[in-house]
């Protein structure tokens, strides 16, 4: 065991599959010589070589594209994609392509893509460096997507990511690169994909969250316990495909749900999740499932930003609403 | 030969004229009688394909069809250079390579019936399916050119893009990547003047596609794509150079669309009946039937019978493929993942339940 951040632990990830399967590359721009911006891949080029661990040109187009060809050509490429804000150039290859090329040729090409990405606000920069977009994703047919919220899962289900045979978009949560510190096993293992995981059990109301929202949830918890409640925490570690089972078990419990997310809200995955509520748990509910998640804007520049990041004392406010119903 | 055509000085590699007369003797690529001839049969069976297939459209069974028509010359000589591990990324029009690669009829058939499954080229060792988005494919051919030179195999990438698709971003980002890391592809511009109904002269101010490579650190080349010899001595000399140096190359096969752009386009619209005459001069079969007839290869009876047979075998298959294909349910909804999620499963089984209620309702 050795104490892992999240940025520590998507390294060690990157390094045991790096090791062990010839297969791996990891590209991306910075991603090489400096380790990238976050100095996530920090290292992995001195160790596993330039051909292995490289420079790519500033292009996320040409990055997720060239993946494409080599996954048809037998590699497992993680690519980098330095701010989730930077995706939108390689839009056309990641819809158009690296989530189809298993259905165009009848599974004859598979695409162990993995891109990486990370995500979320509440680190004080420009425009396109904070924003959520993991819906736009989820929506995609042929694309898995993954947020873990601590180190252990980041490195267990990056692992997954990488021996999945389908393409993967891994979200990191960059707010809470360096924020949380976990004992984690310097072995190889893996957390698997579409699995969610129950944080902490409670009988009055279920919250469902992910990545950074996770922190924000505990800290609301806090005051739930202080005044009472007892609430249900559920990390949902995968977007898509989604634990359908482990959420409307809950649901069933405790008859009441309330979503917590940083993405906007209207056809989010928090809908997705609304939705799950009706379908899946209608005569249990107890009070109308909630979405507690940001505005439908652009996420404002750090002066203005706490006008839209969740907080625990939003989050509680909800939670105490809807037991109160 | 990068050298001596140019691309700064507009030079074009052509050998024979329109007259079918040998013009550079010394870029005659070395082929025998035999050689010869089976290139010009090979044209005329994927003109003759391609004609079927159009009539086929004509009578509503096939959708919507992109004619290769006096185009023949490219994906022909392509075709003849690209070895079993070459990897072909396609276009759309460059029947003659895919046929090389080993694409069956039916294969060719099926997905232009509708049915994915004609995309699956079992039989075309490394080539890709087509994909639609304009020049997206081209990065591809850069990605298979990394992984070729990361394993270490002897092997080329070859892709093709029009003339309209050298607008797309993906163009020059493919270009850029590949001469960034030195990776065998071949990239092959089919110019046939035409992107749908828009001139090539609105693509671009560039003074032709191929001067497009010095940007890039890449060697390019304008060829004659309507002189099936320029093509394949252009196309060899690439496919070495690509080999040996580990570089990539962009070709420009200046050529011309005689079809339409697909069976829904009309180009009377757009274009001139002169300027289609004149573009018949320059016919890639004409050319070469000329040249053949001068050596005494060829003559229009040959010709004739070899059509006639050509023909009959196309619908035979073609009949054959009619008959055969199937489209069930689990085949729209099993492909979309490696690894199926469960609730795709179980959306396919909930419409499972209500076929069961459609049908014993009957």
């Amino acid at each position: 065991m050795k104490a892992m951040n999240i940025v520590n632990a998507v390294n060690d990830a990157l390094d045991i599959k790096l090791t062990e399967d010839k297969s791996v590359v990891v590209y991306g721009e910075d991603a090489g010589f400096e380790g990238g911006v976050f100095r996530v891949t920090e290292g992995l080029q001195k160790k596993h070589g330039v051909a292995r661990v490289f420079d790519s040109p500033l292009a996320e187009s040409g990055i997720a594209g060239t993946a494409v060809g080599m996954a048809a050509a037998g590699l497992r490429p993680v690519i980098e994609m330095q701010f989730c804000g930077f995706i939108y150039p390689a839009f056309n290859q990641i819809i158009s392509h690296v989530s189809r090329y298993h259905n165009r040729s009848r599974g004859r090409y598979k695409m162990p893509i993995v891109i990486r990405l990370p995500y979320g606000g509440g680190i004080n920069a420009l425009e396109h460096h904070s924003e959520s977009m993991e819906a736009i994703f989820a929506h995609i047919p042929g694309l898995k997507v993954v947020v873990p919220s601590t180190p252990h899962d980041a490195k267990g289900l990056l692992i997954s990511a990488i021996e999945s045979d389908d393409p993967v978009l891994f979200l990191e949560p960059k707010r809470i690169y360096r924020a949380i510190k976990q004992e984690v096993s310097e072995e190889k293992f893996s957390v698997p994909i579409g699995k969610a995981k129950v944080l902490s059990q409670g009988t009055d109301v279920t919250v469902v969250a992910y990545g950074a929202m996770i922190r924000e949830v505990q800290k609301a918890m806090v005051m739930a316990k202080e005044a009472g409640y007892s609430v249900e925490l559920i990390d949902l570690r995968t977007i898509y495909p989604l634990d359908k089972e482990t959420i409307a078990a809950s649901v069933k419990k405790t008859g009441r749900l309330i979503f917590v997310g940083e993405e906007p809200r209207s056809f989010g995955v928090g809908s997705e999740i609304m939705a799950l509520a009706n379908e899946e748990a209608f005569l249990h509910l107890e009070a109308p499932p909630k979405r507690v998640a940001a505005f439908d804007v652009i996420v404002p520049y750090p002066r203005g930003e706490h006008h839209y990041m969740i907080t625990p004392e939003k989050i509680f406010y909800e939670i105490e609403r809807t037991i109160k119903f | 030969m990068f050298d001596q055509f140019d691309p700064a000085e507009d030079k074009m590699l052509q050998v024979i004229d329109n007259n079918g007369k040998v013009i550079s003797k010394e870029l005659m690529p070395g082929l025998s009688d035999d050689e010869m001839l089976k290139l010009y049969k090979d044209m005329l069976f994927v003109r003759t394909l391609d004609h079927m297939i159009v009539s086929y459209q004509r009578q509503g069974r096939v959708y919507t069809y992109p004619p290769n028509y006096g185009q023949e010359a490219i994906g022909v000589a392509a075709g003849e250079v690209l070895r079993h591990e070459d990897w072909l990324v396609p276009a759309f029009r460059e029947l003659g390579a895919w046929l090389a690669k080993g694409v069956t009829m039916k294969e060719i058939f099926m997905f232009n019936m509708g049915f994915e499954d004609g995309m699956r080229f079992n039989e075309a060792n490394h080539m890709l399916p087509f994909s639609v988005p304009i020049a997206s494919q081209l990065l591809h051919a850069s990605g298979i050119g990394y992984a070729i030179k990361y394993q270490k195999k002897d092997e080329v990438a070859m892709a093709f893009v029009g003339d309209g698709g050298t607008s797309e971003g993906d163009f020059h980002e493919a270009l850029n990547f590949a001469g960034v890391w030195k990776v065998p592809v071949i990239f092959v511009v089919q110019n046939n003047q035409y992107a749908i109904s828009v001139p090539v002269k609105m693509q671009t101010a560039s003074v032709n596609m191929a001067i497009k490579s010095k940007a890039y650190g890449i060697k390019g080349i304008k060829v004659d794509g309507n002189d099936i010899f320029a093509m394949l001595a252009a196309f060899r000399y690439a496919h070495e150079y690509a080999r040996k140096e580990q570089q990539a190359v962009l070709i420009e096969a200046v050529t011309y669309r005689k079809g339409a752009h697909t069976t829904s386009d009309d180009p009377t619209k757009y274009r001139t009946t002169d300027e289609e005459k004149e573009w018949d001069r320059k016919d890639p079969l004409r050319r070469m039937k000329l040249f053949l007839e001068k050596k005494k290869l060829w003559s229009d009876a040959e010709e004739q019978k070899l059509v006639n047979e050509y023909e009959k075998e196309i619908d035979r298959q073609f009949m054959e493929t009619e008959q055969t294909v199937q489209y069930p349910l689990e085949d729209a909804i099993r492909y979309t993942y490696a690894e199926m999620p469960q609730d795709l499963r179980d959306q396919q089984i909930e419409h499972e339940k209500f076929l069961q209620w459609k049908n014993a309702r009957k």
